[in-house]
């Protein structure tokens, strides 16, 4: 059988996996979810059509949007997630003994439905009894928020689509908000490289740096992602993203990962030119 | 003659038969179907360019309707209630104008309230008529204009016998509606028209627990603004007749004015439109509904905010209140409207449709979903926390009663001279000075300037207001009737 995914990361650039079979196709109430099975990839998920995991590489996205703020932040006792009904960020939350409570915020219930029953290798966290979900826009959850969390993670989908609200000015101003004086907030970040993705990136950044003090962007390579070149934002109100790592401290706490280490933090934020750019473009 | 159901849509119907005789034109438009402009068809879609045609045989014609136009009349008329529909595509100033040139000719006195849109009085300035305004009560917490008090178009009508017609905004910008009935009832007792500019209030005609809208109160004529609530293209309006007046009358002065070359890609804009609200207004003004209510519901729970509703309802200049306008009261975090509406706009990517010096409005329709509410919500949200202020010493917007000292259409037609507004206290007005948002007059031609007035300018332009319709722009000079007064 000669069955492919195909995602179109331009209009003239295609992404192609082969598929060995579909093993879930829905529509909810705000995007059409699909779960296929291949044989380079494993498991992955697509919604409205848009590569969101696959089993083979998510430990990457999920170890850098997780490891990095944990790594800096002293003291991280309260989390809030939103987006994320994989599950991957809260299973990697759930290794610290320390945080005593995960809020998690998803606005499709049947992602999350649809993770457990087909993707438990991310979706594996979620019965902690630490993980408290809200299924529910996450621009109105964070708007009653205030001075809450240590660490907030948007872990969120592009900005067209559900995610839409999660790019805006009015959501970062409410995670600020929301946000203990010494908070950190890390985002999904979009992509450099592609001009079209390189514009919600921009935009983004903008955002972000009109409301916090400290506004850093770290990479990661994401082989599934469109060019692979993938960013992470990383806004606080205190702590710099990297005179504020604490390696030792963090080694110390013995957690495996296959990405994250704590030399990888510090290069992570060593940005190529081009990027270097884009960003003091709009800062 | 058979009735049309109102699932039948004539002029698109007409225009889709056309597209399948695939004719050849040898008539205008020139870019015939968009070939001879590709820039244009590829901007705006070859579907658009290949129905941007002529009036012909099988698509009937604007002017003299007898075919496609006439039936999808007639089922408008049908579906609003009224007597007679006709098909607007030069705005709903258009059909403002035609309601007053067939009530007024030159000396006629007209009854208004004065927060009327500026095309009431660009239709005076036409036809010569004598405006006779009513306070509209204001407001004081809120800074807004109301509707006219029964008793005082009562004394009006009392004072001005003569007068020939009574024009009454259904709603208001804000959403405020007079006494629509009883002024009907009060205004035909005295042999006088009662026009309704409904530009804000298509919706009062398809959903459920509405205001009353101007046909159903026994209004003779209304200004329908479709494009607005009602989903068709800009520019595209109904005029809606009632039985006192003779709608091939009302034809021929509207076709004083109008294009002979009637668009039809607006003509079918309306047609659709009226369909798709006859079948699904009451689902589709409910849905509405449901957005603005938890809207308001949220916006107040900020704090400082008054996001208003029926409780403004008071019997008289209020009415009653369409409940469909998210109307927001700005005062208390120390922003003037205008400020909020910019502040929207510039940092938050939001649009919406006016700020006043106290409130705003954000116009919310079926093309809306809870998403964008949300943003909405948390940007005004955001807004309170990072620049609320003292509210002390800030000027609410007040009503200055105007001296009319002679028709608009002397005021705006005699000889003039331009003279530094402050120097222009006592001169007699020739020309318009409008606040935007929201469009309503602060001076008219042939209005007399007062101390007042040269104030209230000032501060709006200070607070950021749009001031428009003087020929100098920058509102330092106003031109005045030469002579003084």
């Amino acid at each position: 059988m000669d069955l492919w995914y195909n995602e179109a990361h331009t209009q003239s650039v295609k992404f192609a996996i082969k598929v060995d079979k579909q093993l879930y196709s829905g529509e909810s109430e705000f995007q059409r979810i699909d779960v296929f099975e291949s044989e380079e990839f494993g498991r992955f998920l697509t919604l409205d059509g848009y590569m969101m995991l696959t089993e083979r590489d998510e430990f990457i996205y999920h170890e850098m949007i997780v490891h990095v703020p944990m790594a800096v932040h002293p003291d991280v006792r309260k989390v809030l997630v939103i987006g994320a009904g994989d599950g991957g960020a809260i299973r990697e939350l759930t290794r610290y003994a320390t945080i005593e409570s995960i809020d998690f915020v998803e606005i499709d219930e049947m992602v999350v439905e649809v993770c457990k029953k087909f993707l438990p290798q991310t979706a594996c966290a979620f019965e902690d009894p630490r993980v408290h979900p809200y299924y529910q826009d996450g621009l109105k959850f964070i708007r009653k928020h205030v001075n809450e969390y240590d660490l907030i993670i948007v872990d969120s989908t592009d900005p067209f689509g559900p995610g839409e609200g999660l790019f805006t000015k009015e959501f970062y101003g409410n995670c600020f908000k929301a946000l203990k004086e010494d908070g950190i907030m890390v985002n999904q970040h979009e992509s450099p490289f592609y001009s079209e993705d390189a514009i919600a990136m921009k935009r983004a950044h903008k955002r972000i740096v009109e409301s916090f003090a400290i506004s850093r962007v770290y990479q990661a390579h994401i082989p599934t992602y469109p060019s692979g070149h993938w960013l992470f934002g990383f806004a606080s109100k205190k702590y710099h993203p990297v005179k504020d790592l604490k390696a030792d401290k963090w080694n110390a706490l013995g957690l495996k990962t296959d990405y994250y280490n704590t030399n990888l933090h510090k290069g992570a934020f060593c940005l190529p030119n081009y990027v270097q750019e884009m960003l003091r473009d709009v800062e | 003659m058979t009735r049309l159901s109102q699932e039948k849509a004539p002029i698109l119907e007409a225009l889709e038969e056309f597209k399948r005789m695939r004719l050849v034109p040898f008539d205008v438009p020139g870019h015939k179907r968009g070939r001879g402009n590709r820039e244009l068809t590829d901007f705006l879609g070859e579907k658009c360019l290949t129905v941007d045609v002529n009036s012909m045989k099988q698509l009937d014609n604007l002017c003299h309707p007898v075919g496609a136009i006439k039936a999808a009349e007639e089922l408008a008329a049908e579906a609003f209630g009224a007597n007679h529909a006709f098909f607007i595509v030069n705005g709903t100033t258009a059909a403002v104008q035609a309601m007053i040139l067939t009530a007024c000719k030159r000396g006629d006195k007209i009854i208004l309230p004065r927060n009327v849109h500026r095309s009431v009085i660009n239709a005076l300035i036409i036809c010569g008529a004598i405006p006779v305004y009513i306070n509209p009560q204001l407001k004081d917490e809120l800074g807004i204009s109301l509707g006219m008090r029964l008793a005082d178009v009562q004394e009006a009508i009392m004072a001005n016998p003569d007068a020939k017609a009574v024009l009454v905004n259904n709603p208001t910008y804000y959403g405020i509606c007079s006494n629509l009935k009883a002024i009907c009832e009060l205004a035909h007792s005295h042999n006088m028209l009662v026009l309704v500019d409904e530009a804000h209030g298509t919706h009062f005609y398809f959903g459920e627990d509405m205001p009353i809208a101007g046909m159903a109160a026994g209004a003779d004529m209304a200004s329908v603004s479709m494009h607005k609530s009602g989903g068709s293209l800009t520019q595209s309006s109904f005029l809606l007749c009632g039985a006192r007046v003779n709608s091939q009358y009302v034809r021929q002065i509207v076709n004083l004015t109008q294009t002979t070359s009637g668009s039809y890609l607006l003509l079918s804009s309306l047609d659709i439109s009226r369909r798709n609200l006859s079948l699904h207004g009451k689902e589709i003004f409910k849905y509405v509904t449901g957005l603005v209510e938890y809207a308001r519901q949220e916006i107040n729970q900020i704090g400082d905010y008054y996001a208003y509703s029926r409780e403004i309802i008071n019997g008289d200049s209020v009415y009653d209140f369409d409940f469909t306008k998210l109307s927001v009261n700005t005062l208390e975090t120390g922003l003037a409207g205008i400020e909020v509406y910019d502040v929207l706009r510039d940092e938050y990517d939001i649009q919406i449709e006016f700020g006043d010096l106290g409130n705003i409005l954000a116009y919310v329709s079926v093309g809306d979903n809870y998403k964008n509410i949300e943003r909405l919500i948390g940007a005004l949200s955001e807004i309170r926390r990072l620049y609320k202020r003292d509210k002390s010493g800030m000027l609410r917007h007040e009503y200055i009663p105007p001296k009319v000292m002679m028709t608009p259409q002397e005021g705006f037609y005699g000889e003039k001279e331009q003279v530094a507004i402050d120097e222009s206290a006592g001169r007699i007005c020739s020309e318009f000075v409008m606040c935007y948002p929201p469009g309503i007059p602060i001076l008219a031609p042939g209005e007399e300037i007062t101390a007042d007035i040269i104030e209230y300018i000032k501060y709006a332009k200070e607070k950021g207001s749009f001031l428009t319709g003087p020929e100098d722009m920058e509102v330092r000079k106003l031109n005045v009737l030469k002579g003084g007064c």
